[in-house]
């Protein structure tokens, strides 16, 4: 079994609807710890990407460009931090998914790509306290999935797991990269908001896995 | 949730609308994408200025777009900053062919989107230097946090580059004053109240009604600690005593005292707070040569004060002093 566009576009729509279900919960975890607009405005986002590939006719051919439409579309809608990280995550991601179809290491590439946008644009590394806590966590999960021979869905399952677990770490974590580390020692006991909305996102497209297999 | 508006998707986008309809002698209003110019445009042969970042600290930035100050600003949404494909266009818009300089507050979503939009309008070719506004000294410890955020500080900051600007100083010249103004001017708030942003609908944060949050930056991210109700004169040697100590300013130095309201304390609290910060300066042989008191940097309707001090020199006190004409601030 293989991922094609239309698991990338599926992905997508999931992403937004899981975005904007979540949009509240988002908001108060950032306000608790930031300034309380990150739900706010990755809905935004991700709703203008919902109307952009509605109106693509004909739809796009690739993973690679169904997530530069992605990428490029969050970068202009986001703003904050979010919207140049989101969009830098997808941006590299999509340079990894030209292939029609990703097999599993093909999968394990995109999610790699898409963390080193990441931490490179952001200039965190693990244990502080932010989405790349939850993406760390994910690659490492999907990377040990495939090694173990586990097809793209399950690969993606892998990482949804390990973006949950990677989530969840930064609670007792304290900040020291973005808003929350002007909390300091306060930052610690908050879920980050960033870690996740990541975590959402890698649920929508391990589920966009399962029911296209 | 109790507000002057119509759809907070729409506040930004609506107050820009009114802005434009009232000072169309002084500011032009670009909606797709949305910032603001200077009315007429790029003057040729100048130094372009450029700020921005979330809406909701007004009259940050656009009430000092105008001569004397900045070419454009970018607003984002509220308290959010704006995206690259914003900033590009507000940039290639303020180029006179003489180059850019973009001011920037430290925060981790301006920088990365200034930095973004200068990497666009330099393929462009546009020459962009940035300058990043980091005056808060509530934030300790600056080397395991994202540093120093950039606050009130800021206005001096375009007050004083915007002049280098007009007068015909290049580009590194305009980046280099503005630089020093950042390395000389600091800055630290309070809250008395938590500000309710349109799209949350709530405080912004928690804040018992005896409580008051020290080292606030302009959203009401905390700094340093909170602490029960005290006197005005008690609450500005909190501010005053950590940005005199950091700035180092000894007896006999000049400087500009900027008492900033957060946008929901009257005018008549703020020369309160002035009157202290004066006294406390004056006993540490410090004169205050130059005084701004108002509302410049806010966070919509939060209740709080920000003191800022700026080390003067004459060049400094000339280019503050130099004519400006913007909606926010003119002399």
């Amino acid at each position: 079994m293989t991922l094609d566009a239309a698991w990338a576009v599926d992905w997508t729509r999931r992403s937004a609807a899981s975005v904007a279900e979540h949009r509240d919960e988002l908001v108060e975890l950032d306000r608790q710890i930031g300034d309380g607009d990150h739900g706010e405005n990755l809905s935004r986002g991700f709703r203008a990407v919902v109307a952009k590939l509605d109106a693509l006719d004909p739809p796009p051919a690739t993973v690679g460009d169904v997530l530069r439409i992605v990428a490029t579309t969050l970068m202009s809608t986001v703003g904050g931090a979010a919207g140049p990280l989101y969009g830098t995550a997808y941006l590299r991601a999509s340079k990894s998914g030209t292939a029609t179809e990703l097999g599993p290491d093909g999968v394990v590439a995109l999610l790699e790509a898409a963390l080193d946008g990441i931490v490179t644009r952001g200039k965190a590394t693990v244990g502080e306290k932010t989405m790349v806590d939850a993406w760390t966590a994910a690659v490492a999960a999907a990377v040990d999935a495939a090694d173990h021979g586990a097809p793209p869905s399950q690969v993606l399952a892998a990482a949804a797991r390990g973006a949950q677990e990677g989530a969840r770490s930064t609670v007792p974590l304290v900040a020291t990269k973005g808003r929350a580390s002007y909390l300091g020692e306060r930052s610690a006991g908050h879920l980050d908001p960033g870690a996740r909305s990541s975590e959402l996102i890698l649920a929508a497209a391990a589920e966009a896995a399962a029911d296209a297999d | 949730m109790k507000k002057l508006i119509n759809d907070p998707q729409d506040v930004v986008a609506e107050s820009l609308e009114g802005f434009a309809l009232a000072h169309p002698d002084v500011v032009q209003v670009h909606t797709d994408p949305l910032f603001v110019t200077r009315a007429g445009g790029a003057v040729p042969g100048k130094v372009g200025l450029v700020s921005g970042g979330g809406a909701g600290h007004e009259p940050l930035h656009t009430g000092f777009v105008g001569v004397g100050m900045l070419d454009a600003a970018v607003p984002g949404a509220v308290f959010t900053s704006p995206t690259p494909d914003q900033i590009a266009p507000a940039i290639a818009a303020a180029d006179g062919g003489a180059g850019v300089l973009t001011i920037v507050k430290n925060y981790t979503g301006d920088v990365l989107n200034f930095e973004t939009a200068a990497e666009l309008a330099d393929a462009d070719g546009i020459t962009v230097r940035q300058v990043v506004v980091n005056d808060d000294v509530a934030v300790e410890d600056s080397l395991y946090t994202a540093g120093r955020r950039g606050v009130a500080g800021t206005v001096a900051v375009e007050k004083i580059a915007g002049a280098a600007a007009e007068r015909g100083d290049d580009l590194d010249a305009v980046a280099a004053v503005a630089q020093r103004v950042v390395d000389n001017v600091r800055t630290m708030g309070l809250a008395l109240t938590a500000c309710t942003v349109p799209h949350v609908g709530g405080p912004s944060f928690d804040l018992g009604d005896d409580e008051i949050e020290i080292g606030i930056g302009i959203h009401g991210e905390p700094g340093r600690h909170r602490v029960g109700l005290e006197s005005a004169d008690a609450l500005t040697e909190k501010l005053l005593t950590p940005v005199v100590d950091d700035l180092g300013l000894t007896g006999g130095e000049q400087a500009l005292l900027l008492v900033n309201g957060m946008g929901g304390t009257p005018l008549s609290e703020l020369y309160v707070v002035y009157r202290r910060a004066r006294a406390l300066l004056a006993a540490r042989g410090v004169a205050v040569t130059r005084s701004l008191v108002g509302n410049y940097v806010t966070s919509l309707d939060m209740q709080g004060v920000s003191v800022t001090v700026l080390r003067l020199d004459d060049e400094l006190t000339a280019l503050w002093d130099a004519p400006v004409r913007t909606t926010a601030l003119r002399w």
